[in-house]
């Protein structure tokens, strides 16, 4: 079957189609306007489903109880201080963590269902997604944060250095924060389907709370764990904000708690260098 | 000059797992109007149409869609397509209404605009009434109708359909083909797949019979169905005694001998002009004195056609 090859140029008129907005032309300003478009998206939905989020919020809320509460009462903390002024960092860091899972289960989510084919087939930049998500996964974060100071200063929590020392530990939340939302990204792209997801996602996610120095010195582990905890990016935001915060640290003197400020922002910035592209990657070979 | 809205030349697209979808797709579909491909289950009328809307590489070939290549010009293509696919792509947990403004604005609608062009394509799809519920809550039915007003919100130049109303009922499939009649009279081309050959004949000024991963036969239905045979005359005459007697007249109308049947009363043959025929060859008949007690032009249906090119045995 052969015939003539010319193609119809565009066969509804511009004038009959609804007008695009003038505002977003340029190609940067559209990747900017969609993925905005895409925050208040993910936005909407824990408006319309907030179970979600009151999931993810009865997790730290119950690590707060039992440990400040139940066990706290019996713990020492090795660098002196109340054990709820030691502990409520790391439920901060932790809640950060458990976020992954957030990420993951949205994008599966969408990767799954379809939704995604009709993003991609459409005019919109195709960063939006991503950006859309990492945006929104911070108002979250700014939420939950909010949310866990005011428990925190009820149960007797506080901050000692200041207004600015304090903006700037959750400043390295943050940073953590965007930093998974890439990695909850790409595993939300590698299984699309949301409950083998999170199967994936919070075993992968719990033993990186327990190895780290949220609850326990990782002077008291065996050696080689008590080395993993000490490197873990988890155990490096919760020092740096144990010292920014004016918070009972551990009292350690190794190298990755002596440096722990620089950790807080090194172990984010290389997780975003190697998963974001990877989350890019990804989504381009959606359609392979 | 024929302008076409989809051209395909020599696609392959083999999957990973190995399978050749598509294996030497050919296909030119003409600007405006609705265009079916129609093929069984696993021919490769879904990959066809994700290569078309730039969701999935191909591995060789060519093809152009609305005017844009789609290898090297995908973001022209997506700016004038839209895509409704087998399973309804829509954000389950807003309601129907906030789907529709979400891929408005998507699309670069201003927020204005494209909460309008959501009320508008609500109302057009019976959904007012649902416009706030969540689509999860939603029917099989109306998740589908929302999902086809989500690819009419920017009245698209090609309109891709992936089996638009498989698993429907009868009403909303109706309203479906409303939809689309609607959308094609405003300019649009619509490329449909079906595995339904009434639809086929219904909607489709052409179709292209798809199998194993390439076009087996394309034209008008019409000319489908000629391709297997042309129309066929069945006369019964009320007395078997005078069968050969029929069967001679119609041999010195036709020059041919008519097929009869062994039940001893019923003649067929092919013919041209169906109900020419049937006129002439009735009068014929009644001029020698032959009662006809039944006569009928039995015309091949687009199943048969189907059947002969694809395979009867699958
Ligand atoms: N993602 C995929 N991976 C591997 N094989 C696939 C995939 N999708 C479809 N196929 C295979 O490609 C062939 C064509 O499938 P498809 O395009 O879905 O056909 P249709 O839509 O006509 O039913 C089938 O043999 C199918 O099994
Ligand atoms: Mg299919």
């Amino acid at each position: 079957m052969t015939g003539p090859t010319t193609v119809v140029r565009d066969a509804v008129p511009d004038g009959a189609r609804t007008p695009a907005s003038p505002a977003v032309t340029t190609h940067r300003g559209r990747a900017v306007a969609d993925g905005l478009v895409m925050t208040g998206r993910y936005l909407r939905h824990v408006v319309r489903a907030p179970e979600e989020i009151i999931i993810y919020f009865s997790l730290p809320i119950m690590f707060v109880l039992v440990f400040g509460y139940v066990f706290g009462s019996g713990m020492q903390v090795p660098g002196g201080g109340g054990y709820r002024e030691f502990l409520l960092p790391g439920v901060f860091v932790m809640t950060m963590l458990y976020g992954i899972g957030a990420t993951a289960t949205g994008i599966a989510t969408d990767t799954g269902r379809g939704v995604v084919d009709r993003f991609r087939s459409m005019p919109m930049a195709r960063s939006a997604l991503m950006t859309g998500r990492a945006l929104a996964d911070q108002v979250r974060a700014m939420l939950e944060v909010t949310v866990l100071v005011v428990c925190g200063l009820l149960v007797g929590w506080d901050w000692h250095r200041g207004i600015g020392n304090a903006l700037l530990a959750v400043g390295l939340l943050l940073l953590l924060r965007l930093a998974l939302s890439w990695v909850g990204m790409v595993f939300g792209m590698l299984t699309p389907n949301p409950d083998t997801v999170s199967v994936i996602v919070f075993p992968l996610a719990f033993p990186l709370s327990a190895l780290s120095n949220i609850f326990v010195a990782p002077q008291l582990m065996p050696e080689w764990l008590g080395a993993i905890s000490e490197w873990n990016p988890i155990s490096a935001t919760t020092t740096a904000i144990r010292e920014l915060f004016g918070n009972p640290g551990l009292g350690s003197d190794s190298w990755p708690a002596e440096n722990a400020l620089l950790l807080a922002v090194a172990w984010p910035v290389a997780l975003i260098a190697i998963f974001a592209p990877l989350a890019v990657h990804r989504y381009r070979s959606l359609g392979r | 000059m024929t302008t076409y809205a989809v051209v395909a030349e020599g696609l392959l697209k083999r999957y990973r797992g190995g399978a050749t979808a598509l294996d030497g797709f050919d296909l030119h579909a003409p600007a405006g109007g609705i265009y079916g491909l129609l093929g069984p289950n696993g021919a490769g009328k879904t990959t066809a149409v994700r290569v078309f809307a730039t969701l999935l590489r191909f591995d060789a070939g060519r093809a152009e869609v609305a005017g844009a290549d789609v290898r090297s010009q995908p973001e022209l293509v997506r700016d004038r397509i839209a895509l409704t696919g087998q399973y309804a792509a829509v954000d389950e947990v807003l309601s129907g209404r906030q789907n529709l403004v979400l891929f408005g604005r998507l699309q670069h609608l201003a927020a204005r605009d494209a909460r309008r062009r959501a009320d508008e394509l609500l109302e057009q799809f019976a959904l007012t009434d649902a416009a706030g519920r969540s689509a999860a809550e939603y029917s099989g039915g109306m998740r589908r109708r929302l999902d086809l007003a989500a690819s009419m919100i920017r009245r698209p130049s090609v309109l891709f359909l992936d089996e638009p109303t498989t698993g429907l009922d009868p009403r909303s499939r109706n309203q479906v083909w409303e939809a689309l009649r609607s959308l094609v009279a405003d300019g649009t081309t619509v490329l449909l797949t079906t595995q339904y050959l009434e639809e086929a004949d219904q909607l489709a000024a052409r179709v292209a019979v798809v199998d194993a991963g390439r076009v087996v036969a394309e034209g008008t239905p019409r000319e489908l169905k000629a391709t297997i045979g042309a129309d066929r005359l069945e006369i019964v005459v009320e007395d078997g005694g005078r069968l050969a007697d029929a069967a001679a007249v119609v041999a010195g109308l036709t020059g041919a001998a008519p097929d009869t049947d062994p039940d001893g009363r019923r003649l067929r043959m092919p013919v041209t002009d169906g109900v020419g025929a049937l006129v002439g060859t009735v009068r014929a008949l009644q001029d020698a004195g032959i009662t006809v007690s039944d006569v009928g032009v039995h015309r091949p249906t687009l199943d048969e056609v189907f059947l002969e090119l694809t395979g009867a045995n699958r």
